[in-house]
């Protein structure tokens, strides 16, 4: 008992950290929205970082058109999602890879892919190193190479940022980018897609690796193996490092969770997924 | 009266009894649920070995580590600061600009943590990885030096308020033998204050080790062993922040609770250290 007061203590914090109401009445909106007419509930959201930003849009144009509705919408990493919802803490997990057999069987999830991302390594955009091949990866977040010169670049350290166990992002990079060596226990580490871009943006001799959709000016993919990581190139499958995004509940969505995954696989969801960078499902 | 006495007195009592049975009852549940380690034996071998999931190894030796580097650091930054800052504000300048700086003082005091590692981002450890060029910046004395700054109001005002405690008879008298305010300071105020320094001096010691939000912002929470203060480090509590997600039956999850008992063995050491150098100061 007291074990799971302790969770919940933990999950609140997290909470606490991107509670969203918006207040706006957007009579204009309709079609889609209009499942929405009359809810009043409270929708909990936690889980992946990465699928952060579509759903703070998702939750804006849902409190837009009615503001009875509230959104909450945390982070956490993908594992802290998986486990919330299946402990009943949240209506919603994302997560940015499958639940494994093992968590399907305890929880008794229920995944839903709605979006595919490309994870990229990147680093400073003053970095003229542009580009690396896998095995130059490798042995960069392995430790083996130290300096930007033996990729040629300048005399400098390289400064090597990875993520906490939680997190989906990683666990994608992991196995399909560094082909699963080890990563350096030197490595620097950040706890989500945002803190990661924040980290890298400000430390010239840096490397990391975000989503597809959270790259900007103020970070710069690296070209791997002569293919961009781009949304472009994600889509054709060039570009292997990719990986579903989901979002997860305990048995079938019911409610305000199963309206707000039909809005997000709907039309106005897959614009909301497309503009964040982010590739539809179907 | 006696209906009175005997009310205050239970209710004095249970508070007493309330805050300790919490302390010892936190402990307890460490422990309990650091059971299967302790059985296991593997319990001592973690304190000291590194950290490595890859290789099957959950130690939280670097932890603790970077945790006694960054906290003493901390107070190595702190101390000097904080006496001369409470020299300043208690002896020196008792009124006009001692009050001022204290008002900020007292002010700073009220600065979220948060605030702290924003500022160290954004400020310190661009200015460390310049200085230093060798590393990410995100490092020990990064996460040292603003860590001193979070715990040096605390040790201020404990500092200024010890020097208010010394009786004023003995400045007095000093005053009569034709002391100076350098012989009054280091003969009459120095030995009596010593105490309630040292008492503030541990209490800031302990904030430095259970801080875990600039440690976890700043501090580039490397799980290696650090070889220098230009080297990531992670402290148990920013550890225990960045695994708290993770599978609630992995081993992972375990080491939460070797690291939850190392903290608090930790910080309890201190207390009794204090308060045997505190003794010894009075007698």
């Amino acid at each position: 008992m007291k074990f799971e007061k302790n969770k919940r203590g933990v999950v609140w914090a997290g909470i606490l950290g991107l509670a969203l109401v918006f207040c706006m009445t957007g009579l204009c909106l309709a079609g889609e929205l209009d499942v929405f007419t009359g809810e009043k509930q409270v929708l909990r959201i936690s889980g992946g970082t990465a699928h952060i930003p579509v759903m703070k849009a998702a939750a804006q144009k849902i409190i837009g058109f009615n503001p009875d509705i509230q959104i909450i919408i945390a982070g956490g990493g993908s594992g802290a999602g998986i486990k919330q919802v299946g402990e009943g803490l949240v209506d919603i997990g994302n997560s940015g890879r499958q639940a494994t057999d093992a968590e399907v069987a305890k929880y008794g999830l229920k995944m839903v892919k709605w979006a595919i991302d490309g994870v990229a390594a990147v680093t400073h955009p003053q970095n003229p190193v542009k580009s690396l091949s896998s095995m130059q990866l490798q042995d960069i977040f392995s430790g083996k190479i130290t300096s930007w010169k033996d990729v040629g670049g300048k005399e400098a350290p390289i400064n090597v940022y990875t993520r906490d166990a939680a997190s989906g992002t990683r666990s994608v990079f992991w196995e399909k980018a560094l082909k699963k060596a080890d990563i350096t226990e030197k490595a620097n580490v950040v706890v989500s897609n945002g803190a990661m871009k924040t980290a890298l943006s400000n430390d010239p001799y840096s490397i990391g690796y975000v989503s597809v959709g959270f790259i900007d000016q103020g970070v710069a993919a690296l070209v791997l193996d002569g293919v961009t990581p781009s949304m472009a190139s994600v889509k054709s499958g060039e570009y292997t490092v990719a990986r579903g995004l989901f979002s997860n509940t305990k048995g079938e969505a019911q409610g305000l969770a199963k309206k707000f995954m039909e809005y997000l696989l709907g039309p106005d969801g897959r614009a909301l997924v497309l503009d964040k960078g982010f590739i539809p499902v179907n | 009266m006696g209906m009175k006495d005997f009310f205050l007195k239970s209710l004095f009592l249970g508070a007493c009894l309330l805050s300790a049975g919490i302390a010892l009852g936190i402990l307890g549940f460490m422990v309990v649920l650091a059971y299967p380690l302790f059985a296991q034996g593997l319990f001592w071998d973690m304190l000291i070995t590194p950290w490595s999931p890859g290789q099957g190894l959950f130690g939280v030796g670097p932890m603790i580590t970077g945790t006694l580097c960054i906290a003493s650091l901390a107070v190595g930054v702190s101390v000097p600061i904080s006496f001369g800052v409470a020299c300043f504000v208690g002896i020196l300048h008792p009124g006009g600009k001692g009050r001022i700086l204290k008002f900020v003082v007292e002010a700073m005091t009220s600065v979220p943590t948060v605030i702290y590692g924003f500022v160290g981002i954004f400020l310190m450890v661009p200015l460390v990885r310049e200085l230093f060029s060798g590393g990410s910046g995100m490092c020990i004395l990064s996460a040292g030096m603003m860590l001193g700054l979070l715990i040096s109001p605390t040790m201020i005002l404990f500092f200024a308020q010890s020097f208010t405690l010394v009786p004023q008879n003995h400045l007095d008298a000093a005053d009569a033998l034709g002391a100076n305010t350098v012989q009054k300071f280091f003969y009459i105020v120095l030995p009596c204050a010593w105490k309630s320094m040292v008492t503030g001096l541990v209490l800031s010691f302990g904030r430095a080790m259970g801080d875990t939000l600039i440690a976890l912002m700043i501090g580039g929470n490397a799980a290696a062993f650090p070889e220098s203060v230009l080297d990531p480090a992670r402290t148990l509590t920013a550890h225990i922040a960045l695994i708290i997600a993770a599978d609630f039956d992995s081993i992972e999850f375990k080491t939460l609770f070797v690291c939850g008992i190392s903290l608090y063995a930790m910080t309890g050491i201190g207390v009794v250290l204090a308060r045997g150098l505190g003794q010894r100061g009075r007698a």
